[in-house]
Formats: structure tokens, sequence, C-alpha cells
């Protein structure tokens, strides 16, 4: 029987930039470049409608996408109405309707 | 004639030098090391524009080629002591010269890496300062530690600014574009490469700084990673490894790179502090204090002693010969 201590170590949550795949990132970037112009001010989460609802940060899975951390980023898209408010205001002009969907797209294909 | 002694033969020296001869004054422009313009001699291009530095200097030291101008170089000025209306110059042999007024424009030095041990200076050879690229952007060859052609560069910001334990508070202010110019450089030598600048801030504070941060995303693939290396060391194939946050994300971050270039801030020259000094003039980190910072930003507590350029603050060329000017005209009014 395994004893327990009370704690259990948890899986490292360093980012090791040696093994990230940047494949998605590249291919993603050459269907929509304007991905590439981000300065992750998060103007579109702060005026995204599902993040009233629920826990849905926008400028965040796209940081997590560009450093390569896919895992579990398409459920977060999902999450998405497509209302594009977040384009409206973008301040470097991403489009970002395309830009979810094409993501939610290469997170689903091998 | 009024004599106008000028110390350090920069920028600042020559442009405000240039302007006074064609004012008929008489300059006399002091110089410690044996040519003029060596910081800008150091660089490649200049930023926002990419112009060649070789350009710059050509065109400065035209301006030179005036019969008020005498250049001294090889002299170093360390002390000034103003008595009757008169400046009395002491160089470092206790030889003196005379002058009505006296600008100093002795400049900054680019912060020693090497104090910062925890990012492995002068340690490991990947790891390079800001000056050690511009060489080799100025050769136009770009290696790793083993004589390769580098896969992976990364620019890390506010070495030596922003930066209680190198003793520096400020913001150097030029580094940020510079990192930005060398990047673009960088692509230029290397499409293959991956390109990344670890920061904490962006100041793009000059016009067309932020529209070439902005070309060095959508056109050179610049990554930027908010987040300030706090530590690097070496790997057994005489790569770097780094560790950051990345803060946008909240998780630690590593990897190995080919070449870390250390984005070196700007403190005073040891001529300026000397000067400073003995003049009484020290402001914050040994810079040169004016007495007021918007109206009377290039006088000194001491009369007849005026100050331009980055000897009273991180500065870049343009607004650097922009200050030259003020001072300038400032002596010319003072003058009459």
């Amino acid at each position: 029987m395994a004893i327990s201590f009370g704690f259990t170590i948890s899986q490292t949550r360093v980012v090791n930039m040696d093994n990230c795949d940047f494949g998605k990132l590249h291919q993603l970037e050459r269907i929509t470049p304007s991905f590439k112009k981000c300065m992750n001010c998060g103007a579109c989460t702060a005026t995204c409608s599902a993040q009233q609802f629920v826990s849905f940060n926008i400028r965040k899975v796209k940081s997590l996408y560009t450093m390569g951390q896919l895992g579990g980023l398409d459920k977060e898209l999902a999450k998405c109405m497509l209302c594009g408010k977040c384009t409206l205001v973008c301040p470097r002009g991403l489009n970002l309707r395309p830009i979810i969907m094409n993501m939610r797209k290469l997170l689903t294909t091998k | 004639m009024k004599k106008i002694a000028i110390i350090g033969a920069g920028p600042a020296g020559i442009e405000a030098a240039s302007i006074l001869a064609a004012h008929n004054f008489e300059v006399t422009l002091f110089e410690k090391s044996s040519t003029p313009l060596s910081n800008i001699l150091d660089k490649a291009f200049l930023f926002p524009s990419s112009v060649a530095a070789a350009d710059l200097v050509d065109e400065l030291n035209a301006k030179l080629l005036h019969d008020n101008i005498q250049l001294i170089c090889e002299k170093e000025i360390v002390n000034i002591k103003e008595t009757n209306d008169e400046c009395k110059l002491f160089d470092k042999d206790g030889k003196t010269y005379f002058a009505s007024k006296v600008l100093i424009t002795t400049g900054y030095t680019i912060f020693d890496a090497h104090r910062k041990e925890e990012l492995g200076y002068g340690i490991y050879k990947g790891v390079i300062s800001s000056l050690d690229l511009e060489k080799m952007i100025r050769h136009k060859q770009i290696k790793n530690s083993i004589d390769e052609l580098p896969q992976r560069i990364t620019f890390l910001q506010c070495v030596g600014s922003r930066d209680e334990k190198s003793g520096n508070n400020y913001c150097s202010k030029i580094c940020c574009v510079t990192a930005v110019k060398q990047a673009i450089e960088a692509r230029k030598l290397l499409p293959q490469a991956e390109i990344y600048i670890f920061y904490m801030d962006l100041r793009m504070w000059g016009q067309t700084f932020e529209e070439l941060y902005r070309q060095s995303q959508e056109e050179y693939d610049i990554r930027y990673i908010r987040g300030r290396i706090s530590e690097a060391s070496a790997t057994f194939d005489g790569k770097v490894q780094i560790k950051s946050e990345d803060t946008l994300i909240g998780q630690p971050l590593k990897m190995t790179t080919d070449l870390l270039v250390l984005m070196c801030g700007m403190e005073p020259s040891p001529g300026t502090k000397t000067l400073a000094e003995n003049c009484q003039i020290a402001g914050d980190y040994h810079f040169i204090q004016t007495i007021d910072p918007h109206l009377h930003d290039n006088e000194t507590a001491q009369t007849g002693i005026y100050v331009a350029g980055s000897a009273k603050r991180p500065m870049s060329i343009r607004d650097t010969l922009s200050d030259a000017a003020a001072a300038a005209m400032q002596i010319m009014s003072d003058c009459q």
C-alpha cells in the first residue's frame, strides 16, 4: 500500500521551449498573418461577451498558443460565441474571428 | 572673438562646436581618445531609419573642418574652475587652458555586463553584449560560440537598467528600440533563425519606434516574451540555457539558445563622472545635474559651465544633437 504524505508531486509547470512544437503556430500565422501583430494588451479579454459568464481569457489562449502550450485549448476556445467584439476593439487590427476559427480547426487536426 | 571650450568630441560636442564656430566663436574641442566619435563608430546601423553609422560619422567629421574649430585629441580635462568671468580648465597633467564658457559633452559608457554575473557574460562564450552583436552585424557575420550559424538568438532587455542590484534604477531609454533594430538586422543575416526578445516593458517612445516594433513582428517574425531572464548557464555543446518566466501565461520557462544578447544600458562615462565630481555638479547616478529640467536644461550650478547630451542622462543620438544645438544657443545668448 502506498504511503500517503498528504501531498503529491505534480507535473512540472516549466515550459521547455526546446521541446515545444511550433508547427501549429506557424500554420496559423500563414493562414491569418495578423496573428503576429498582437501586443498582449488584453482589450479582447476585457470586452469578451463569453468572459462575463464563464472563465475564459482569449488573450491568454493566444499567449499559450504562441508558446506552443496547446493542451486543453480546444475546450477553452469552445467557449467563444464568435460575437466579434474583440475584433472591434483590437488596437493592432487582429482579425480575431477567423483566428479563433482557424485555431479550433488546427487544434482538432493532427 | 569669445573663446569656448568643449570637452568631448562626440555628436554633442561636434554639433555644438560647428554651430558656435559658424557664429564666430573660437572653439577648442578637447577629446580624451585618439579619434572623435568612438561611440558611434562602434555601431553598424542607427535606429530608427537604419542609416549606416559610418555615414553620420562622415557628416559630423565634415562639420569639424571649420577655421574656428581646433580639435585637440588625447587630452583629458579633469577639472574646471570659474573665476572673474573666465573658466580655467585643467588637464590630467596639470596643464591649464582658458575659455569664457565651457560645454561638457563627455557622454556615456555602456554598462559593463560582467557585473551581472548570473547572466554569464565573460564566462560563457554564447553570452554577448549588445555592443558585441553590433560588431558582428557590422562585419555581416553572426556566429555562435562554436563558429556555426545560430539557430536561436535571444535578446534580454534592461541589463544594468531598471535594476537596483546594479545601482541603476533608471531606464536607459535606447535599449528597447536598439534590440528591435538589432533583431531586424539579425533576421536579414539569418532568415531561418528563431529570434526572441525578453522584455519587462517595451518603451517605444520615439517617432516611428512603435512602427518599427510592429514591423519586426509582422515582417521579420521577431517574437516577444514578457519576462526577465534571471540566470543563464552553459550546455555541454557550447550553447546557453536560460530561465525566465513568461509572465503573460504565468508559467516558468526554460530554453536553449545559441546566443544570449544582453541589452546593456548607459552609464555616465568615466570622464563625465570625474568632471561631475570635481566641478561639484554631480546629480543622480553621477550624471551631470542641470539647474532645471525644463527651462535651464543646459546650465549647471557652476556659472560658465554648460552640459549637453548623454553626460546628463541617457539619450539617443537624435536627442543628443538637438540638445547640443540648444546648449550652443544658450551659450551664445549668455555671451551677449
